[in-house]
């Protein structure tokens, strides 16, 4: 059997059937398949980005089905490139969880010890098949077993605001996924055809694919978090436990932004739905200050993490109204929003995962009494301190390279105010950052000293590696530029480099 | 490669710092110190093959089509060589400082970084390099602001953000705005954007920006307001980082941006130059008379940095060449004379818990060496000859009336008027009697009383040997000329 | 009338009348009937794009993702069932937010 073929499908089915073992596994020995299957992924996905770059985008038809009925998944640069960072961003994940969910010796698992093994493992398998799927309809059972598993995640947290915020969670969920069937109802009923590609082939002016797509994006913004229906956002991202709260923010709101990339890109010819590029990108940069904003006044870390994604994913919708320029200046904003994906998720997710730390070391996560912490947990505040600077877009943080990237962009074609858009939303990233930063800074005083000391826990290095992933992001940007290359619209635009 | 140690290497020591943690203490003197005399070799030997014409360059990609380059031009020499010579210096003073502070390790840890970040400021070859290491210098220098942890240090560290990250917005703008419009801009003695001249009103909107980012921290009037704030840091940062790393940067900015990324003939024609003289030339008034009211012996340092800083801006934007070798060769030799006067200030306060002009009567007796050491950075300061200041003052003023600006001539005689007004008193009150009994014990700690003693000394020494190749000034010179077609000091 | 017409017509309304109940009906379980509404309306238009060509044979794309939708829609029917339970025995609330009288 020809194993090269199948690797859209091998990546898939191994977190899939990780996630099987590990279920029969039981929680004491769930954590070392999870541990095994992370590192497992990360060889096909390797192998799947270097055949992308080497031969160009593949299609994969399941069962050797091909459109219109069967499903195809198809591997492009772009797609290859958010699976490396899921596989990446996972395999920290999964290391920091066997920290988290560690079951001391003697003791009962507690809650949640036994499900978020396989629970994680489907959510990304099904982040996985998003990113390779070549059809609208699959998009949606996606986008379902994603919400799902997601929402069942959020739940593994104790007490009554967690199930508050997964239920909050789950209804802009469906309704969210039902939008998107609608629309791919009313698509199917003016094209008669599934398949993105097929669709880019067939669309033209119709009322009914109008409405259809407008209604799925709509969808995928409600999915995304983009102001203002982001409403959903920061209480299921706080209220998770921190390795889910990582996952969310850092990888999964950008599986529903992929798939609005590809319709926007890769489906829609240039200027269908017009205006809506330019809505979407004034929605972003309200996001972008708004969030910030909301992120200033938050009283506890975990939520000041989550306004922070709503403020972040912002700046990936700034690429719509830049890509309607085409050539140069779509390329060096496609770039630009690969690497602010990229660069986000890493520091987002170090972010969260340190907040756990500060959760469990000092019992709370209330930033006003943190006073002390740069001494008290060194890591701890290195770890924000490294991802903060990603946040703020300073060099060299792959933060820097999207806002460098972006504002190009946008003086390159001649609308400047998206540049300042840019500008000022790193601006007040260094506020809300540099706000909880001083507080690490702050003497002490006289209060006593965290339960465990001033020992560095074993878990705190998973975030600090991450932040530092994102600090020094910038050095993988010419690879990310190799495979922003490698998929159909930066190559028909003329490349990355003019 | 030589070109990226200087920022390497102490990279590599503060990250080695971080590393050894709080207890290990001679380790940490000893990576710091052999770092500090590595970097100062590795910039002198780039220096001798500067002064031999072989300038070394390297660069790294970082962006698709973008590379951060470096370059060991003379001009960038100065300006590192500033740095890392001071740093091993400083390094020395702050052990003894330091000797019972808490969080030893950060401190030290950052102040390396700080140095690395001056240096990748001083040896970039175009506006990205500089601007990417004016950001990193910008947060390697906030936890030293803040490293008391006191509510006071936290307000000062915040202005200091605020400050220098909006200065750090309005660079990013311009420069992206420059290369949208003109491609990568290498440095280029005498400008380099000769092929875009003609779009002046966006030339001149990206002057405004540029020289406001860089504004902030050479702390132009209206801008300034983080830095006598910051002055809450530890003595051996507002020595080192607020006399001569950080504000320098701001002032090393200037200079790349007039001589060497607009020239002088187009800042001048732009009428972009002229206005920046005009705000230069009231910073200087404003810091000295400031300067004059302060009892804070730190606050009056302070807006005696902010005048002398202006000396540097001023003299690059009259765009007359004698008084761009004065503002450059300023660059130095007011970093060695600050220093002392930081490092003094210190030592009074650590040792006699001295913080103000008015308690400072009879400590001459008490400690003869560190008041000599000030007296002789303060005539410098003052441009008395024969010490240093005297030798960058003298071609300022010379300059601006070469050039027909009379009325910066007149200026800089009546700010040296005006320093000696602030410095005078401190000497005055040293050499009176003691108002009230002081306890003995007079000098301070050898490792701070001998880095004061010979900065102090530098104050004369590199005046004395202004004549010398080598020395700030004849490197000043040097490294002005190219931008200056058919100049020579010679 | 015909059920090209008729089937997306119903189903938009059904799908409007969920969209509604979702966002402004407090109690859970309305809610979860609410979304049931959006599922079954927008089943109700793709089945009627199933049999739009009249005489023909019945186009089994439309029916398939019905098939899956229905299947998806049970599975969040069911989640959303267990997590109210759960709510519900822990707080004693049938709402999301706490009503104002609560409260007091």
């Amino acid at each position: 059997m020809n194993l090269v073929a199948h690797l859209p499908v091998i990546v898939i089915m191994m977190p899939l059937i990780g996630a099987s073992i590990a279920f029969v596994a039981g929680p004491r020995r769930a954590p070392l398949v999870t541990v095994a299957t992370a590192v497992l992924t990360i060889a096909p996905v390797a192998w799947l980005g270097a055949r992308v770059l080497a031969e160009g985008p593949t299609r994969y038809e399941i069962g050797g089905w091909g459109g219109p009925l069967g499903i195809v998944l198809v591997a492009d640069g772009l797609s290859a490139a958010f699976l490396g960072l899921v596989a990446i961003v996972g395999l920290g994940v999964t290391l920091y969880a066997t920290g988290y969910y560690r079951v001391a010796t003697g003791s009962r698992p507690g809650p949640g010890h036994g499900l978020y093994w396989t629970l994680w493992l489907f959510m990304w398998s099904s982040l996985n098949a998003l990113l390779l799927t070549g059809d609208v309809f699959n998009v949606y059972v996606c986008l379902e077993l994603v919400g799902l598993s997601a929402v069942a995640l959020v739940t593994l947290a104790e007490g009554a605001e967690p199930l508050r915020a997964a239920m909050r969670y789950l209804f802009a969920s469906i309704l969210g996924a039902m939008t998107y069937l609608l629309g791919v109802a009313l698509l199917y009923a003016a094209t008669g055809v599934l398949d993105m590609r097929m669709l880019a082939d067939s669309l033209g002016p119709s009322v009914a694919a109008e409405t259809g797509l407008a209604l799925m994006v709509a969808a995928l913004l409600l999915k995304t978090a983009l102001v203002p229906m982001h409403f959903w956002l920061p209480t299921a991202h706080a209220a998770a436990p921190s390795p889910v709260s990582a996952a969310l923010s850092a990888l999964v709101v950008k599986g529903s932004f992929f798939v609005t990339l590809r319709l926007f890109l890769d489906v829609m010819p240039a200027g269908y739905l017009g205006g809506a590029d330019v809505l979407i990108g004034v929605l972003g940069a309200v996001a972008i200050v708004w969030g910030s904003i909301q992120a200033l006044l938050q009283e506890r870390i975990k939520l000041l993490v989550a306004y922070s994604t709503v403020a972040q994913v912002g700046y990936l919708f700034l690429l719509f109204p830049l890509a309607r320029h085409g050539g140069e200046v779509l390329s060096a904003a496609l770039l630009g929003v690969l690497v602010h994906a990229l660069a986000h998720a890493f520091a987002k997710s170090s972010m969260f995962l340190a907040a756990g730390v500060t959760l469990k070391r000092f019992g709370h996560d209330r930033i006003a009494d943190l006073p002390g912490t740069a001494r008290r947990a060194p890591v701890i505040a290195a770890t924000f301190a490294l991802a903060g600077v990603t946040m703020m877009g300073l060099p060299p943080s792959g933060g820097f390279g999207a806002k460098w990237l972006i504002a190009s962009a946008a003086l390159a074609s001649g609308e400047w105010w998206w540049a300042a858009v840019v500008l000022v939303g790193g601006l007040l990233a260094s506020a809300y950052m540099f706000r909880l930063l001083a507080v690490f800074m702050a003497a002490p005083g006289g209060r006593p000293l965290p339960v465990g000391g001033v020992r560095t826990l074993r878990t705190e290095w998973v975030p600090l590696a991450l932040a530092a992933a994102s600090f020094l992001l910038v050095l993988a940007v010419p690879l990310v530029t190799r495979l922003a290359e490698a998929s159909a619209v930066v190559a028909q635009a003329g490349g990355v480099v003019p | 490669m030589t070109v990226w140690l200087p920022v390497l290497l102490p990279v590599l020591v503060g990250v080695t710092t971080f590393l050894l943690g709080e207890t290990r203490e001679r380790l940490r003197v000893l990576v710091n110190l052999a770092g500090a005399v590595l970097s100062s070799g590795v910039v002198i030997a780039l220096v001798v093959r500067a002064y031999d014409g072989a300038v070394a360059g390297s660069s790294v990609e970082m962006l698709p089509g973008l590379a951060l380059s470096l370059e060991a031009d003379l001009l960038g020499l100065l300006f590192s060589a500033v740095a890392t010579v001071l740093w091993a210096v400083t390094l020395v003073y702050a052990f003894g400082y330091m000797a019972h502070a808490e969080n030893r390790a950060r401190f030290f840890g950052f102040f390396a970084l700080c140095i690395a970040s001056a240096n990748g400021v001083a040896l970039s070859a175009d506006l990205l390099g500089l601007f990417v290491f004016y950001e990193l210098l910008t947060l390697a220098t906030y936890p030293l602001v803040v490293h008391s942890g006191t509510d006071e240090a936290l307000v000062a560290g915040r202005r200091y953000l605020y400050y220098a990250l909006s200065g750090g917005a309005a660079l990013l703008l311009g420069v992206v705005w420059l290369y949208a419009i003109a491609g990568t801009v290498p440095f280029t003695p005498g400008g380099a954007l000769g092929a875009v001249a003609g779009r002046t009103g966006e030339l001149r909107a990206i002057f405004a920006l540029l020289a406001g980012g860089f504004g902030v921290k050479a702390a132009l009037v209206g801008l300034h307001r983080w830095l006598p704030g910051a002055m809450v840091a530890p003595a051996p940062v507002s020595a080192l980082l607020h006399a001569v790393a950080v504000v320098k940067a701001g002032a090393f900015g200037m200079v790349r941006l007039v001589n060497e990324v607009y020239g002088p003939e187009l800042a001048t024609s732009l009428g972009v130059a002229q206005p920046l003289a005009a705000i230069a030339a009231i910073t200087i008034l404003f810091g000295s008379i400031v300067a004059l009211r302060q009892d804070d012996i730190k606050r009056r340092l302070a807006y005696s940095t902010i005048a002398q800083l202006s000396y540097i801006t001023l003299g690059v934007a009259l765009c007359s060449p004698l008084a761009a070798v004065g503002a450059v060769a300023h660059l130095a030799h007011h970093a060695v004379m600050k220093i002392t006067m930081f490092f003094s200030a210190g030592s009074l306060a650590e040792t006699h818990h001295i913080k103000r002009l008015s308690a400072l009567d009879g400590v001459g007796h008490l400690m003869p060496a560190t008041m000599a050491s000030f007296a002789a950075a303060s005539f410098g300061l003052a441009g008395i000859p024969p010490f240093a200041g005297f030798f960058s003052k003298w071609p300022l003023g010379a300059g601006a009336a070469e050039s027909g600006q009379v009325w910066a001539t007149l200026l800089f005689v009546t700010s040296g008027a005006l320093a000696v007004g602030y410095l005078a008193p401190f000497l005055v009150r040293a050499v009176r009697p003691a108002a009230a009994a002081r306890e003995p014990g007079a000098e301070s700690d050898p490792r701070m009383l001998w880095p004061i003693v010979i900065v102090g000394a530098l104050s004369l020494v590199l005046g004395l040997l202004a004549g010398v190749p080598g020395s700030p000034l004849d490197w000043a010179a040097r490294a002005v000329a190219p931008s200056y077609a058919g100049w020579s000091p010679w | 009338m015909s059920t090209t017409v008729l089937y997306p017509l119903l189903g938009a309304a059904l799908f409007a009348l969920g969209v509604w109940g979702l966002l402004a009906r407090k109690h859970l379980i309305h809610k979860v009937i609410a979304a049931n509404f959006l599922g079954s309306g927008v089943f109700l238009v793709l089945i009627g794009l199933a049999g739009r060509t009249a005489g023909a044979d019945p186009d089994p794309v439309p029916l398939a993702m019905v098939l899956t939708g229905i299947v998806v829609t049970v599975a969040l029917t069911a989640l959303a069932l267990a997590l109210i339970k759960r709510y519900y025995s822990a707080t004693g609330l049938d709402t999301l937010e706490p009503a104002e009288e609560a409260e007091q």
